[in-house]
């Protein structure tokens, strides 16, 4: 079993879910697929979805919930 | 009381700009800075500066206790909020004054009544301001909606008396969208504010968007004359211009009559802006709304009246009486003011933080860069993407577009893409030196002819 990386493809704030309010996207441990949503990064003030990029069976997230990000930083694993 | 020493409780050109005229006035400053603002521009100019928690703005810059702490700590006379975060803010007006210091600004009531846009709407009137057709004050379900939309006609405006910023905003275009949106509207606005209370306003199609500069110290008021701020992208500002130059003499002098009206009513105290919107065919004006801080857009102000307003509203706080009459402010010539984004304009205006490379600032008369930029700054994600301000002045508007264009081609900002070859091509757009613009104007404007320029360069390169 091979574990890919989700890496974040700008710089900002991380966040899991579309709302404070909101269920997060998806939970540690779920399935993915290449085109499903995982999370949002706002960049100065302007929001963009982060699309999983790779199928796999379970996702396991490396930062928080509003955690500031780099660009290129791994943001979550997923077992292939 | 007189101010010996400042907070800035802001970030950016504004804080920049805020040290600079405390120190003009002999002021210690103090600067406030999340984690990620460490190597900014204030900092460095700051006599001292004090971290105040993490980038994210809510845990820093938006926190009341966090930064009521660090100005005691620091032991200083006063906070100046800036603009955004917590400058319109009634209650940390009041928490700033309840700690022993001077808010700059006016009261927190004031502040909170005029925040409230059906209250303030009730102040405009009161003032003998022109208010948008629509209800008077909040509606009470959909009977009494459909009643004010047979006054005012299509289309209408459904809005969240407690929204703000663009939300909370819808449009009716006949009877029938009315009732069907009103309820709709309600339940979003109780879910997104926590009030479902809405109100009615007739839509101003082609509109402009002038403002009134205003400056009171809680007994006298004066007017800095108007602004026009028709170019707008997604309701925010891109550029702006003082005067309005199309604006009739007659029509100028009863707006900014009626924009001291309204703020004599409140016993203002500090810099703040009445908004309005114009209707150029009918020569009307009705009010929208007040912001009870400094703006974005004062320099141009600032340009053609020769008042410093930021240090004018220092000395205000600081109990001076205001240092200029009406008839003492007389404008002259013209200043347009361009908002310089790190935004990528031929990528819809895709943020772009980045580290600034070579950095080449224009300079001569009627020339002025309000900026937070040096060389090798590194501008971070986590807030907005304003640069800085190009702000050129001359006497005619033609010779200062003229000197605008030639200003915006020696501005270099290396590193990051930027919005300046935007402000070139409107600098020399026919429709823009013509002044045939509207809010609604520059979104057309960039979907159509900007792109087509953007498409005729890619193809010759």
């Amino acid at each position: 079993m091979s574990i890919k990386q989700v890496r974040a493809p700008m710089p900002g704030t991380f966040y899991r879910s579309s709302g404070p309010d909101q269920p997060p996207f998806k939970a540690d441990g779920d399935t993915v697929t290449s085109a499903d949503t995982i999370g949002l990064i706002e960049v100065m003030k302007t929001f963009h979805t982060v699309a999983a990029g790779v199928d796999g069976k379970a996702l396991r997230f490396l930062v928080d919930n509003e955690d500031p990000v780099m660009a290129g930083q791994v943001i979550a694993e997923v077992d292939e | 009381m007189t101010i010996r020493s400042l907070l800035i409780a802001n970030r950016g050109e504004i804080a920049v700009r805020i040290i600079k005229a405390a120190k003009a006035l002999g002021i210690r400053t103090v600067q406030v800075h999340s984690a990620a603002d460490a190597d900014m521009l204030a900092v460095k100019l700051a006599d001292e500066a004090i971290d105040i928690g993490p980038p994210a703005a809510k845990k820093s810059y938006l926190s009341i206790p966090t930064v009521i702490n660090a100005a005691k700590r620091a032991g200083v006379d006063a906070i100046h909020p800036g603009y955004g975060f917590l400058s319109e803010n009634g209650d940390f007006a009041d928490a700033v004054e309840a700690a022993g210091m001077i808010f700059i600004g006016p009261k927190g009531d004031a502040i909170r009544l005029l925040g409230d846009k059906v209250a303030a709407r009730e102040v405009a009137k009161k003032a003998g301001v022109p208010t948008v057709p629509g209800s008077d004050g909040r509606v009470d379900g959909i009977v009494a909606a459909r009643k004010v939309a047979e006054t005012t006609g299509f289309p209408i405006m459904i809005k969240a008396a407690a929204g703000g910023g663009g939300r909370g905003i819808r449009i009716a275009n006949n009877m029938a969208e009315l009732e069907s949106q009103f309820p709709m509207a309600s339940a979003e606005a109780l879910a997104a504010f926590g009030d479902g209370g809405l109100y009615l306003e007739k839509v101003i199609s082609r509109a402009r968007h002038v403002e009134v500069q205003i400056l009171g110290d809680g007994e006298n008021v004066v007017h800095c004359y108007e602004r026009e701020c028709s170019l707008q992208r997604r309701r925010q500002k891109v550029w702006e211009e003082a005067q309005a130059f199309l604006l009739p003499a007659r029509v100028r002098e009863k707006l900014c009559a009626s924009a001291v009206a309204l703020a004599r009513e409140v016993k203002y105290r500090g810099a703040g802006t009445v908004e309005y919107l114009y209707d150029d065919e009918t020569q009307d004006f009705y009010f929208i709304e007040v912001n009870t801080r400094i703006q974005v857009e004062h320099p141009v102000t600032e340009m053609i009246t020769g008042i410093d307003l930021v240090q004018e509203m220092i000395r205000v706080a600081g109990g001076a009486r205001l240092s200029v009459t009406q008839n003492d402010i007389v404008p002259r010539g013209h200043a347009i003011e361009c908002r310089i984004n790190a935004e990528d304009a031929t990528r819809d205006f895709m943020p772009a933080p980045g580290q600034i490379g070579r950095l080449s600032i224009p300079e001569g008369e009627g020339i002025r860069f309000d900026t937070m930029l040096y060389a090798g700054y590194s501008i971070p994600p986590f807030y907005d993407s304003l640069l800085g301000k190009l702000i050129v002045w001359a006497e005619t508007r033609d010779a200062c577009l003229d000197r605008l264009k030639g200003a915006l081609q020696q501005l270099e900002i290396g590193g990051v893409p930027t919005t300046v070859p935007l402000h070139l091509a409107l600098a020399g757009d026919d429709s823009v030196r013509r002044g045939a613009f509207h809010t609604r104007f520059l979104e057309a404007w960039l979907e159509a002819e900007f792109s087509r320029q953007l498409q005729s360069k890619s193809e010759v390169a």
